[in-house]
């Protein structure tokens, strides 16, 4: 029935089932490739199914549309993963109320800290307006982040590629960073790493340490939360 | 039927947290309003019948777990913005790394700061 190799090409390279399965396909072999390495940070799974899927679209002259219709079926479930954060956060409820001033003070001065950096810097490197917002959310999960970008202005997909790097860079920099720092409180060092890295850093926290791990976790949520609030705020504030 | 059921609750509070986003102009993103509402929920009914629903953990467990692949489409939407990201990237490393530096230093010292401040009280 079907013709040539080339006609049944044309024929799934234009339907959502192709990338769909691609995209699901290319992520089991990166978990593969990321556990044979031993986890190390540098391979981080959604970057390498980046790279993989971005290399087979430019190479088959695929647009990003195109794609989008398959996979936008995955990239929905951002939304009910993002409120699905409040479980841990619940869980965790007593945790937090027991260190409730040191957690508060940290995450606000963290969260501002994040920002304003962020825009600050771009101001003093001249990049321009849209990367600055696209920017600005960094520290934050990537699913709010995007939302966030999009709601200010930024390009939502840049969003995301850099809070991956900022996720990857922080997971390898917190232990050296803490070590330094001579920090010894395990709680104080994960909530760290949640808040500048979200979950890339919170998963680093729980391979050090179990405590880590929770208090990560728990900054995770509650920046995405503040972050949403602050950022329109300190735009409006930094380049009025 | 518990899968269903997970999944309509976050659905559902993601869809209220829509809706109460867009009707009050809250400059939140609509599935972080419903991050809230559902944790509120679910301290209040823990506290009330000291229960926790079932389909939380469901959920937290199922779609947590799967979180990574969840940023790939998007992700591989950085094939249009390789112009840019070329352009740009020196000042964009420096400020990823300076700004992630800076928030974790200042993240960590103030929770041992205040930390400390209130062990001496004690």
């Amino acid at each position: 029935m079907t013709s040539s190799p080339f006609a049944l090409w044309v024929y799934l390279s234009t339907t959502p089932l192709l990338w769909l399965t691609l995209t699901l396909g290319v992520w089991i072999g990166a978990e593969t490739l990321v556990r044979w390495s031993g986890h190390n940070p540098f391979l981080n799974p959604v970057l390498v199914s980046v790279f993989v899927i971005g290399a087979v679209l430019m190479s088959t002259g695929t647009d990003y549309a195109t794609y989008f219709e398959g996979a936008q079926f995955i990239h929905f479930l951002l939304g009910p993963a993002t409120v699905a954060i409040a479980v841990p956060l619940a869980r965790n409820f007593d945790l937090v109320m027991r260190r409730f001033l040191p957690l508060v003070a940290a995450l606000v001065v963290g969260a501002t800290t994040a920002i304003v950096s962020v825009l600050v810097l771009a101001h003093l490197t001249g990049l321009p307006d849209t990367m600055a917002v696209s920017l600005a959310p960094k520290s934050v999960t990537a699913a709010v982040a995007m939302g966030i970008s999009e709601q200010t202005g930024g390009t939502p997909a840049l969003t995301a590629i850099l809070v991956i790097l900022t996720g990857i860079f922080g997971a390898i920099i917190v232990t050296p960073l803490m070590n330094v720092l001579r920090i010894r409180d395990y709680a104080a060092r994960g909530f760290a790493a949640g808040l500048a890295s979200h979950g890339i850093g919170t998963a680093r926290a729980f391979a050090v340490d179990p405590v880590a791990g929770t208090f990560a976790g728990i900054a995770m949520g509650l920046n995405a939360v503040l972050t949403s609030f602050l950022v329109p705020p300190l735009l409006a504030l930094l380049n009025g | 039927m518990p899968l269903i059921r997970a999944l309509a609750a976050l659905l559902g509070f993601q869809l209220l947290g829509e809706l109460i986003s867009r009707l009050t102009g809250l400059p939140v993103p609509g599935p972080v309003t419903g991050l809230v509402l559902l944790t509120a929920y679910l301290v209040i009914a823990a506290r009330l019948n000291g229960a926790r629903p079932v389909f939380a953990d469901l959920a937290a467990d199922g779609i947590l777990g799967i979180l990574g692949i969840l940023f790939v489409p998007a992700g591989v939407g950085v094939i249009r913005q390789l112009g840019i990201l070329g352009t740009y990237w020196p000042a964009i490393a420096l400020i990823l790394v300076v700004s992630t530096v800076l928030t974790m230093a200042v993240t960590v010292g103030t929770f041992v700061f205040i930390s400390g401040l209130m062990d001496k009280k004690a």
